[in-house]
């Protein structure tokens, strides 16, 4: 099967919207270049979420094929490109492990985050913010926060799970996030 | 100006997406009239990406990345056509524009004069509505297939062969196949390691004509293997499977190597 010819190669200097162009175009090393750049990140949450590595690849193809059919989904009024694509692959990781419909449209998801991550510098730093800020947390909160986000528990799972009141587990995921969201604004 | 504090717990529990039932109707219904709130939930899931920044682990396999490459060379391009529009010229836009929106002024004339178009645009409505159903339910059964087709074919899945008591496992296969469709799916067990430079090779022995190649596999350290959908050509009868030792190199459109496991259809 013939393939389009690459017009932009593999470059950290391309930034995402030069990229996304791109794939509008149906380029397919500017694809590639994206997977490249994001892949790690998208596979990593899926892995931890589904715990398989077959299931998390799965996940992986249908994110980055979902890019590759309509990248005018994703515009910078989005916010970031790869938190967004981050938000997408957790939520259907979750919808994978409850073995249910996908309950958001990715056309709704609008990601308002500072860091974008594109470059491998800015994401080594970010994760280590991350990491950071979440070894600071209470181990209760943490706990709470991790449950919600890599198992998709609900806050009455969560209440049910820990022995904790209802209101107490909603007010640590929320605290939880703020704590991260905090972490990059210093 | 900052979200309505007595939604704030509950926004971050709509970002998660655990958010269920009446308070998930409640939020929703305020979100539609309030920016604040819909700013927060706008940054709350930024909070939600940095969380998978946590969580580390290894990189994808790189057979993830040719599996999407061969399958984004599969699609078709029209879609990129289509989304390559926007590319165009805005004289050539606009002018799109104007003849979408002058059809659109003569077709409405057309449906006030006639009442017979309103009648049959209704009943394609419910023509639309009724596919869409159909499409959902298939789709959830494409869903149920891509679950079976994963637990087959999952690197992580546990193959457990069972026999008669007190005998030990031997190699064996099972073939399953569908004529009519070219389907087939073959599961091994309990294969010897290979020798150095060989492969397996699975071969559709026809009622007449010579075998048909039905995929080259290497099993994994228990012993087991899958081939599932080998293209194969349409409508073959077939008598017998037979899996063989050949030379990883060099030609596989015929049998060379000695068998290791055959059998018949049940």
């Amino acid at each position: 099967m013939a393939r389009a010819e690459p017009s932009v190669g593999p470059s950290e200097a391309h930034n995402d919207a030069f990229l996304l162009a791109a794939i509008r175009g149906g380029d397919e090393a500017a694809m590639a270049a994206l997977y490249d750049r994001y892949s790690s990140i998208i596979y990593s949450v899926a892995l931890r979420v589904l715990g398989d590595t077959g299931s998390a690849e799965d996940v992986l193809q249908e994110v980055f094929l979902q890019l590759w059919r309509n990248p005018a989904l994703f515009d910078s009024s989005r916010g970031h490109l790869a938190p967004w694509l981050a938000v997408i692959a957790r939520n259907r990781a979750i919808d994978g492990l409850r073995k249910r419909r996908p309950e958001t449209d990715i056309a709704d998801v609008i990601v308002s985050v500072e860091p974008d991550m594109a470059g491998e510098a800015d994401r080594t730093r970010a994760m280590e913010k991350v990491r950071g800020a979440l070894g600071n947390m209470l181990p209760a909160q943490r706990t709470a926060l991790e449950m919600a986000y890599f198992e998709g528990l609900s806050h009455s799972e969560i209440a049910s799970k820990t022995g904790e009141p209802l209101g107490t587990i909603k007010t640590r995921i929320r605290s939880g996030l703020l704590t991260l969201r905090k972490a990059f604004e210093t | 100006m900052a979200a309505h504090e007595q939604f704030a717990d509950d926004l971050a529990l709509l970002a998660l997406g655990s958010l269920q039932g009446d308070e998930r109707i409640a939020l929703e219904k305020h979100l539609e009239g309030c920016a604040s709130c819909r700013l927060e939930l706008d940054q709350l899931r930024g909070d939600m990406a940095l969380m998978a920044l946590s969580a580390g682990g290894p990189r994808p396999p790189a057979r993830a990345r040719q599996r999407l490459m061969d399958a984004i060379a599969r699609e078709p391009r029209s879609s990129k056509n289509i989304v390559s529009a926007a590319a165009r010229p805005s004289w050539w836009r606009a002018a799109t524009l104007f003849i979408a929106g002058a059809s659109a002024l003569v077709i409405l004339l057309l449906v006030r004069q006639d009442t017979i178009l309103i009648h049959q645009a209704q009943s394609l409505a419910q023509q639309v509505a009724g596919l869409q159903s159909q499409s959902l339910t298939e789709q959830a059964e494409l869903e149920d297939a891509r679950e079976i087709v994963s637990t087959l074919t999952s690197p992580d899945a546990q193959r457990v062969t069972l026999v008669a008591v007190k005998t030990p496992p031997r190699p064996q296969g099972k073939a399953i196949y569908v004529r009519n469709r070219s389907s087939l799916i073959f599961l091994a067990s309990n294969l010897p390691q290979l020798p150095p430079e060989k492969i397996y090779e699975l071969w559709l022995i026809p009622q007449a004509g010579p075998p048909v190649a039905a995929g080259l596999f290497k099993p994994d350290a228990h012993g087991s293997a899958t081939v599932v959908n080998p293209p194969l050509p349409a409508g073959v009868e077939a008598k017998t499977f037979v899996v063989t030792l050949e030379p990883e190199s060099g030609s596989h459109d015929a049998p060379r190597g000695s068998a290791v496991i055959s059998g018949q259809g049940e």
